[in-house]
């Protein structure tokens, strides 16, 4: 059976509760201060993505939220589950914090000793204790929904960029995790084999999954995203519905970025 | 008929007649002693390793002064402190499990170095990918990190073991039987020195030939998840 949202969530919080809610979130590097008070909110089966120049505090936002990056005050809840940064936060509470999320990294990230197959069903049998045989059935419904069904027993190097993000997808998708964190996924591929990749994160938008994706492919955005924030300078500078941000954005510095990235040589 | 001495049907005869001594004294002595020796010096090595990086500046500290003491000390001194030294204290231990422990540690504090090197040089994102997927520290460190430092560190520590296995011969000092100690006591008894100890080179050389071939097939096999270029 494929991991659906519906069993993905069974544990839910109530209805009207976002599935993700992030408070006064502050980060610094040394001086140097990475987030200034992020506020944020994603609802169950909402798709949330985050725009924003280089340096603007958006991969460091998505790593604080499964504590690759330990924010130095705010907090994260992820469903039932809040983590307040301002207090010491024990390892484990963190692992816990983490467990609710999955991630998709820029550069894949596959485990090289592992077969595309051992990849997929090392988080559900190592850490979730499920059986070999039922990780193994869901890997590969899993890798069939991303179109590698053939590569089940093959090494990472033997893989495309695009299919390694693919396996990264499905690797992701097998912890049926409450909500999946995208950091620019398709930065690191061939142009030619970005629009796979964008085609199956817009399948699971369309399934229901909740998403925070960190992209720079603003159709994707404009397609696929329920809310799009732009960041810069560590705030989100503006927030609204792609529609109206993409075409109408209110802002002067979100009109500078959307302009610079819609007209590179002007 | 013996052959008269001196002569080449001489040597060829002491050469024939000690080969079978000296190279059991490899199969019983100097092969099992390597190999014991880089088993409890690995796990040893794995160990300081992981206190070397770990986040307690005790064990960090302990480990430090560890690996500074077997690399500045000769392994022919710390044999003796075992085998001579501690039964002043009341421990009088048998020349093999002296061998033993006095190789493993000194083993050990060597390897520590490659395997620590070998587990820095894994990629952070390797780390963050274990992390993800909802791993603690050591559950990463034992399927993901471990695995994939073994890998770079197959080069580093055949040498070590290789090194080892030619250790071993101080072994024959605290009267372990092994193949340079049933050398010696041919040489002494024939008084042919110069054959006997060319002749337990070679031996050496050939068993060391063998462990080179043994390291090509482990990386080969190693080599199966990483591109050819």
């Amino acid at each position: 059976m494929s991991p659906t949202p519906e069993n993905a969530s069974r544990a839910d919080a109530p209805r009207a509760a976002p599935r993700l809610a992030v408070r006064g979130l502050h980060k610094s590097f040394g001086a140097h201060e990475v987030l200034r008070g992020i506020d944020l909110e994603v609802g169950v089966g909402r798709v949330v993505v985050l725009i924003g120049p280089s340096g603007s505090g958006k991969t460091t936002l998505l790593r604080c939220l499964n504590a690759l990056e330990i924010a130095d005050s705010g907090t994260v809840r992820i469903d039932e589950l809040e983590v307040d940064f301002s207090q010491p936060v024990g390892k484990a509470r963190i692992t816990r914090l983490r467990r609710s999320s999955a991630m998709v990294f820029q550069h894949y990230n596959l485990f090289p000793h592992k077969t595309v197959l051992e990849n997929i069903i090392e988080g559900p049998v190592q850490v979730q204790k499920r059986s070999v045989a039922e990780a193994t059935a869901e890997a590969d419904a899993l890798l069939e929904k991303v179109g590698l069904a053939d590569k089940r027993d093959v090494y990472p190097f033997r893989l495309s960029g695009g299919q390694q993000q693919r396996v990264g997808i499905a690797r992701a998708l097998a912890l049926r995790p409450n909500v999946i964190l995208f950091d620019e996924p398709t930065s690191a591929l061939d142009p030619e084999l970005v629009g796979d990749v964008l085609g199956v994160m817009q399948a699971l938008a369309r399934e229901g999954w909740t998403m925070v994706v960190v992209t720079h492919e603003l159709a994707f955005a404009r397609q696929v995203a329920d809310e799009v924030l732009f960041l810069d300078g560590g705030e989100i500078v503006e927030r609204g519905h792609p529609q109206q941000l993409f075409t109408e954005p209110r802002e002067a510095r979100t009109r500078q970025f959307l302009s610079r990235i819609l007209n590179p040589l002007d | 008929m013996t052959p008269e001495v001196g002569t080449l049907p001489y040597y060829w005869d002491l050469v024939i007649h000690s080969l079978g001594p000296i190279a059991l004294g490899g199969l019983t002595g100097t092969i099992p002693l390597s190999l014991v020796t880089f088993a409890v010096g690995l796990v040893i090595a794995i160990v300081i390793a992981l206190m070397r990086l770990s986040g307690s500046r005790v064990l960090r500290g302990i480990a430090r002064v560890y690996v500074s003491i077997i690399r500045g000390t000769p392994m022919l001194v710390q044999l003796f402190v075992v085998f001579y030294g501690l039964p002043s204290l009341g421990i009088t231990l048998n020349p093999w499990p002296s061998a033993i422990i006095a190789l493993s540690l000194n083993v050990g504090g060597y390897a520590s170095e490659v395997v620590r090197a070998a587990i820095l040089a894994v990629p952070r994102g390797q780390w963050e990918a274990g992390y993800t997927i909802g791993m603690t520290t050591g559950q990463a460190m034992r399927r993901i990190v471990l695995p994939q430092a073994a890998r770079v560190s197959v080069p580093p520590l055949s040498n070590t073991f290789i090194s080892l296995v030619k250790d071993t011969s101080l072994a024959s000092v605290i009267l372990v039987t092994e193949l340079f100690r049933e050398a010696q006591q041919i040489a002494a008894a024939s008084s042919e020195f110069l054959v006997l100890y060319i002749e337990a080179a070679v031996v050496y050389w050939f068993i060391c030939m063998l462990l080179a071939a043994g390291q090509s097939a482990i990386e080969k096999r190693l080599d199966r998840y990483v591109a050819h270029a």
